[in-house]
């Protein structure tokens, strides 16, 4: 167990730490590799063209994270405290935005607002182009997961507080603000720093419809893959870094809070019908709703006529991606294999690794290092981890340079950006099991990897299967890290989407776009399929 | 044998250690003569039942009892009748099927005490084994337990919180306090002739009052002068006076009772099979003392609140401690 512990760790440290801390080095190194100090970062902030784009990412985080997050407020109000029908229809309308590359909310607005928009008119005269184009892409980007935040939060009401607001008389909206609210105010936190971070570190939206308009992961891309310049690329990072790393640490403390609320005697709330309530709250959810469905169908409908708008006889011509300039079907293929490697390895290196944390004994100083390295990745942008890459796994002198633009390291790279929340999801399963299996078996004379076969693993199958599904949905949609690290023959359809959409073939992109959110809704039919049976399976012995 | 005290005293501490799951910071274990302090768990030889009996929820009652024995090169008949045998034994013989969620508390309790059983070790640990279960229940399984134990003669080590569990199953009491052993001894050692305050507060019901030392066998309290053991303590010592409620008595005719004096029923509490009576008098100063009458007595005598009564405390009942009262 102890050596397992210090492989694990040692894994987690070469692809994550030492690539980071090679990455903070190099902003502190000139073109010759020579330490200037801080004189990167005096360039940085001395170049107006460079640092304006702080405020450019700042401005678009802010005004994603004001939009977002009052929307997804009503729409999670209207899911779990309406009687509105059809609630889960609407649910899964808000999570498709999950199941696409971040690039394509960017392609759907150009398809709609853009010089040849069928809306144009709606922007009076604005360009998509730019910083207005890039929060509305935030915003279909962002609202499933502010959405999955908040409907958390506010299920977990306590209906014996309303109860008591009734009998002491509390109007409607008084009720609203001393029960309802407070109740879910670190899910509002929660919500609006992890909102916030991801507009931050997004690529895909600023670099489809950002225009001329510079932000800080745009500038990263840049300074990295236009010029060259990996120096100012690292001190951008670093920059980007800062308020990753600061909104991750208020949202992890306000999401220790909200478990706090939770206390085992409250009684759910039950929401009744009340016509005229539950009719506004559905008209809410239609227009959320259809927002983001116009989106994704103007995209696909765009992705099967000659020329949008202007020919729409219906034509296949624009799945011919091997003509496209991107990767062609190879790197859908190469999608689905990183895909499947990432799903399978994954969710087993991040199991073992959570079950190291929480059920080893002794050796604790290993276990908090262990932990910590695995909160880690929630704080590192994509990019950033992208970057770190290059510099670690392209160093002429690591024996692991094989690794670069391979397969291998694509998936690597995809574990480790993704690690954190499919480790807490671990953490949270294997924290339900009785700490006592371990040491009965210790009493049976039986060793710790048989107890691991035959009872953690079958008790922990419902959340096994959640982790890979949740590995293989990211590992489909992912643009920013792996983007700095493909080779020719393992370009990845996202990154397809990425080139095609430079080269001018939009609707090409807006198709490969397409195909990967049929794949992970596939993906995520099979896994309903395998749950439900799984279910029905194990029924005998799980508590309903 | 029980470890026996209040909630944080160290007896799961002492069972973990003997276990070999929390390792002890000094001091040896020896089991059968062997030093076993620096053996990990799975080279001791015992079997345990814990609180929340820790079954393998996947699998069924039969898997869970054969889980200690499929790795020990037996055939695999051998093993099934092993398994019918001993989930005979605990009487779960057709529940073997069954998964421990579709079982109630005391039979999930019966298939871990089966499990801890089934590789026949030569030490038994129960860490607070009936606290899960029901008032009704947990009486019953206390003898099943017991009658167990003594069929298979096991050495058994029981660590529980409930006095009246360690009073009716132990051959031994470990009463322990803060980490420290206070007394070892048989239930009635332990009843009767509590070491320490603590003991006698801790098990079962105690007056306390304080004296001070008079003589040579007397102890002087308010204004009444007890006989009792003074152990050869000095004249003048303070003391604490333990004597258990039900050692009180009413002396009626024909009787002669030891250090009798007239007190006063200042409240009568009906318990069920007793009255608990509150008793003042001139005498005892500020200090009351617990009595518990017999129903038939109080019918009898038609004993109510105010009324005088003249009682006695037996001089081999008091129990005289060197040490300020716990209770004032």
């Amino acid at each position: 167990m102890r050596a397992l512990m210090v492989l694990l760790g040692l894994y987690l440290v070469v692809t994550l730490a030492v690539p980071l801390g090679i990455m903070l080095a190099k902003s502190l190194q000139g073109p010759g590799g020579a330490f200037v100090g801080a004189a990167n970062y005096i360039q940085y902030f001395s170049t107006p063209a460079l640092f304006q784009s702080v405020g450019n990412s700042l401005w678009v985080s802010l005004v994603s994270t004001v939009i977002t997050v009052p929307l997804a407020f009503v729409y999670a109000y209207a899911l779990t405290r309406s009687c509105m029908p059809w609630r889960g229809f609407f649910k899964s309308v808000a999570l498709a935005p999950i199941l696409v590359p971040s690039l394509l909310p960017g392609i759907g607005l150009v398809y709609l607002f853009g010089n040849q928009g069928l809306l144009k008119e709606l922007l009076f005269g604005h360009r998509i182009y730019g910083p207005i184009g890039i929060v509305m892409a935030e915003v279909f980007f962002t609202l499933p997961h502010a959405l999955l935040i908040m409907v958390t939060a506010l299920s977990l009401a306590d209906a014996r507080l309303y109860e008591a607001a009734i009998a002491l008389r509390a109007t409607r909206p008084r009720m609203f603000w001393s029960v309802t609210v407070p109740g879910a105010r670190y899910g509002l936190i929660s919500a609006t720093f992890v909102v916030f971070t991801m507009v931050i570190t997004d690529f895909g939206a600023p670099k489809v419809v950002g225009g001329q308009y510079n932000v800080l992961a745009t500038d990263v891309y840049k300074q990295v893959i236009g010029q060259q310049n990996f120096g100012m690329g690292a001190v951008v990072s670093v920059i980007l870094l800062v308020p990753a790393a600061f909104a991750f640490a208020i949202d992890h403390v306000a999401r220790r809070r909200q478990v706090a609320l939770l206390s085992a005697r409250a009684v759910p709330y039950a929401p009744r019908p009340h016509r005229g309530f539950d009719l506004i709250m559905l008209g809410c959810s239609a227009v959320i709703g259809s927002y983001l469905v116009a989106i994704l169908a103007v995209s696909q409908y765009a992705a099967l006529v000659k020329f949008f708008p202007y020919d729409l006889s219906f034509t296949l011509a624009h799945y011919d991606f091997d003509r496209k300039g991107g990767g062609g079907w190879l790197s859908y293929g190469n999608s689905i294999e990183m895909a499947l490697w990432t799903a399978g390895a994954g969710t087993a290196i991040i199991f073992v690794g959570a079950y190291l944390v929480e059920k080893g004994r002794g050796f604790a100083a290993a276990r908090a290092v262990l932990q910590f390295l695995a909160m880690m990745p929630m704080a590192v942008p994509g990019l950033v981890l992208g970057l770190a890459y290059i510099f670690f796994f392209n160093d002429p002198g690591n024996p692991l340079r094989g690794l670069y633009r391979t397969m291998a390291i694509l998936v690597i790279n995809t574990i480790v950006h993704f690690y954190t929340v499919a480790h807490l999801t671990a953490l949270t399963a294997l924290k339900q099991i009785d700490p006592e299996f371990e040491t009965v078996s210790a009493s049976l004379k039986q060793p710790v990897y048989r107890t691991f076969a035959r009872v953690t693993v079958p008790v922990s199958l419902p959340t096994i299967l959640d982790i890979s599904i949740y590995l293989f949905v990211n590992a489909m949609t992912t643009v920013s890290a792996v983007v700095f690290l493909y080779g020719p023959r393992t370009e990845l359809a996202s990154v397809s989407v990425l080139n095609m959409d430079d080269t001018g073939e939009i609707a090409s992109a807006a198709a490969m776009a397409m195909m990967i959110f049929y794949t992970n809704v596939g993906a995520r039919t099979l896994h309903a399929g395998l749950a439900h049976w799984l279910e029905r399976r194990t029924q005998g012995w799980r508590r309903s | 044998m029980c470890f026996l005290g209040p909630s944080g005293c160290g007896k799961t501490t002492l069972l973990r250690a003997i276990a070999g799951l929390d390792i002890q910071t000094s001091g040896r274990i020896e089991q059968a003569g062997r030093d076993i302090s620096a053996l990990p768990p799975t080279r001791r030889d015992f079997g345990i039942v814990f609180q929340s009996y820790a079954l393998f929820p996947n699998l069924t009652a039969a898997q869970n009892v054969a889980y200690g024995l499929q790795n020990a090169r037996k055939h695999r008949t051998e093993v099934a009748r092993r398994v019918r045998e001993l989930l005979d034994m605990v009487g779960l013989g057709g529940h073997g099927d069954k998964y421990p969620a579709q079982l109630s508390g005391g039979q999930q309790q019966r298939v871990a005490l089966a499990r801890a059983l089934a590789t026949s070790p030569g030490l038994l640990l129960l860490d607070e084994p009936l606290s899960a279960l029901d008032a009704k229940v947990r009486v019953y399984l206390r003898q099943e337990i017991r009658q167990l134990q003594r069929r298979l003669g096991v050495t058994t080590i029981m660590v529980t919180h409930d006095q009246e569990e360690a009073l009716t199953m132990a051959d031994r009491i470990v009463v322990m306090n803060q980490g420290a052993i206070e007394q070892v001894g048989t239930p009635i050692q332990i009843y009767r002739e509590p070491a320490s305050p603590f003991v006698a507060d801790f098990i079962g019901v105690m007056n306390f009052v304080t004296g001070t030392v008079s003589g040579a066998h007397t102890v002087r309290l308010g204004q009444l002068e007890l006989n009792c053991q003074t152990d050869g303590m000095a004249p003048g010592t303070a003391v604490t006076l333990a004597i258990r409620p039900e050692d009180i008595v009413v002396e009626e005719a024909g009787r002669d009772e030891d250090n009798v004096f007239e007190a006063r029923v200042d409240g009568l509490v009906f318990l069920g099979s007793f009255f608990r009576a509150d008793l003042v008098g001139d005498v005892l100063a500020a200090s009351r003392l617990r009595a518990d009458l017999p129903v038939e007595l109080v019918r009898r005598r038609a004993i109510g609140e105010g009324q005088p009564l003249t009682v006695g405390l037996p001089t081999g009942r008091i129990r005289v401690y060197p040490a300020a009262p716990i209770h004032p």
